[in-house]
């Protein structure tokens, strides 16, 4: 019970209905609400699995359902994404050596379902659920699918207040606003214009007839039994998010190197503390703001270290960390990580000006946690899938594929907003998403007074949002996109 | 085993594996993935495909651009084989 958040100044962690489960034959117990995972990790278990052919114990990295550094058995269901899947009372978890054993179970599937809607948004995040609620607000039917048991994607773990202008939420902590946007979602459920599935994965695209309709497979998962669902809509937004990025060094692998995103997640999700002492890699604002929550759950920062030789971040949140005693060091990185079956330490060093590690500047440092803050990478596997032109555009944090100033891409009908467009943030995706929505649903015919104006005055948002030194970088990956948009389709 | 950093966590392959290959002449993603299996465990390739692009960037000077990315196939995650083969809801 160690690690499990008594006291918080921001989320109220409210006890909640307690739940048993076993692991390996040893009854553990969790709460209502909690991943497996996160129950695992509160009961001290950090390691999951093990490493196919060198036998290393892993554990999840990323926490949010793309790594797959966490499949284990579930009540004998061999590959459960246990960093996802709900905690409930009595299942049987058991740790699968390397490939899955033969299952000895049978597979409960039930009967197929179609669903005919306009518009598909996949991933219920800020692009998707301003996506959802904009289309819909049109007139327009909506299927929103999304991994989690929870609308909100990353914004229920943001407990800092946001940045920008009020019309763009400023002032607002990212928790709350996940729950102003699912309350809107609630009057589009209730009048049947939005569905939401949570729990459920659009696991393919399926070519329909491209010029009038698509057609995707979505599973959606029960209580370890599923559903396949023939979806078919006239548009599609892509909503997908990003995956951190992972960095190069030995123990690289090793259970207890977390993503930020995993690490918020945990603590401000699940109250629970990813460790005892963290050394925080990357000094960009996911770093300052992860390390500065970390010291709100009552974790130890030992250090941020930051290759580059300047914080990324903003001032104000290095200026934050430092008055409680962190030191941020530039110019610095990690050289190893190391420990038994789990980090119990790491090597840092100096780099010169051309990126090299300064022979007899190491220094070792006793820690239980790496948390990796290097950069997010945009979610695309699906795009590629449908067919959408694809660049890579280093200021957008990788490949992403080309789209318009309405968020079109190159396929008919397909639209991607958010994070998977191009890597900014929250407050930027929730505006695209808004494009993203009202395009689709005008594109099938749902008009109103007043539509252009509409998409005028997000389009300006977008660009005041853009407009800081801050805005450098996507306003330069934006225009690349658009630049090389035009030249393929002139 | 070496210490060597993990660059696909599915596969379980080191850097060294990869640069090893590289030297060989799998000079793309698609060949290592080919030699390797990088990018074809049940994360399809979310975690490693980002690092394995900088380091034949790296290694090949190779632009990125020129480096094309693996096909996407679905299903994107691990799904039990029951599931898709569901049937038809007889009502």
């Amino acid at each position: 019970m160690l690690l499990r958040i008594k006291k918080h100044p921001i989320i109220d962690f409210k006890d909640s209905e307690r739940i048993s489960f076993y692991f390996n034959d040893t009854k553990l117990h969790g709460f209502k609400g909690d991943s497996i995972a996160s129950a695992l990790h509160a009961a001290g278990i950090k390691k999951l699995t093990t490493s196919l052919k060198y036998d290393r114990p892993r554990g999840f990295f990323c926490g949010i359902g793309k790594c797959s550094s966490c499949l284990m058995k579930v009540n004998k269901v061999p590959n459960v994404r246990t960093c996802i899947a709900p905690l409930n009372n009595g299942i049987r978890v058991e740790t699968q050596e390397k490939l899955a054993d033969w299952p000895d179970v049978e597979f409960k599937s039930k009967s197929k379902e179609t669903a005919n809607v306009d518009i598909l948004v996949v991933g219920a995040g800020p692009a998707g659920l301003c996506a959802s609620l904009e289309a819909a607000g049109q007139g327009a039917s909506v299927l929103l699918v999304d991994e989690n048991q929870t609308v909100g994607g990353q914004l229920v773990k943001q407990t800092h207040k946001f940045f920008g202008s009020k019309q763009e939420k400023a002032g607002t902590r990212g928790i709350q606003i996940a729950i102003d946007l699912e309350n809107d979602l609630k009057k589009f459920e209730q009048n049947g214009k939005i569905k939401v599935m949570m729990d459920s994965t659009a696991i393919g695209y399926y070519e329909g007839d491209k010029e009038k309709q698509h057609k995707f497979a979505v599973v959606k998962r029960e209580v370890y039994e599923n559903t396949l669902y023939e979806v078919n809509c006239r548009a599609a937004i892509f909503a997908c998010g990003a995956m951190e990025n992972m960095l190069l060094f030995p123990g690289n692998d090793l259970p207890g190197v977390y993503g930020a995103g995993a690490v918020q997640t945990l603590m401000n999700v699940f109250g629970v503390k990813p460790g005892k002492k963290v050394i925080m890699v990357g000094a960009g604002n996911v770093g300052l703001i992860v390390s500065y929550q970390l010291l709100q759950a009552g974790i130890e920062v030992d250090r941020v270290v930051e290759a580059m030789p300047q914080i990324g971040g903003y001032h104000v949140h290095a200026a934050k960390l430092r008055r409680c005693g962190v030191p941020i060091l530039t110019s610095h990185s990690i050289k190893e990580v190391y420990g038994n079956g789990k980090v119990e330490g790491a090597v840092i060093v100096k780099l010169d000006n051309n990126w090299q590690p300064v022979k007899g500047s190491e220094e070792k440092i006793n820690c239980d946690t790496i948390c990796l803050a290097v950069g997010l990478t945009p979610s695309t596997r699906f795009l590629y899938q449908v067919g959408a032109e694809m660049e890579f555009i280093p200021e957008a944090g990788g490949y992403v594929a080309l789209h318009d100033d309405s968020m079109h891409t190159t396929i008919k009908g397909i639209y991607v907003a958010g994070d998977s467009s191009g890597i900014e943030e929250a407050s930027t995706a929730m505006i695209e998403g808004k494009i993203a929505g009202l395009s689709a649903a005008i594109s099938l015919g749902y008009k109103k007074k007043g539509d252009s104006s509409l998409k005028k005055q997000h389009m300006g948002e977008l660009d005041r949002l853009r407009a800081g030194p801050f805005g450098e970088k996507p306003r330069i990956g934006k225009h690349k996109i658009s630049k090389l948009l035009g030249k393929r389709h002139v | 085993m070496k210490k060597s950093a993990i660059v696909c966590r599915c596969e379980d392959i080191t850097e060294e594996e990869v640069l090893k290959a590289i030297e060989e002449g799998y000079t793309d993603l698609e060949e290592l993935r080919k030699k390797l299996r990088i990018g074809m465990g049940p994360c399809q390739g979310r975690v490693c495909v980002q690092i394995v692009i900088k380091i034949l960037e790296k290694k090949t000077g190779k632009k990125v651009s020129k480096i094309s990315i693996p096909t996407s196939r679905p299903p994107i995650i691990p799904v039990p084989l029951g599931t898709l083969a569901s049937d038809k809801d007889e009502k």
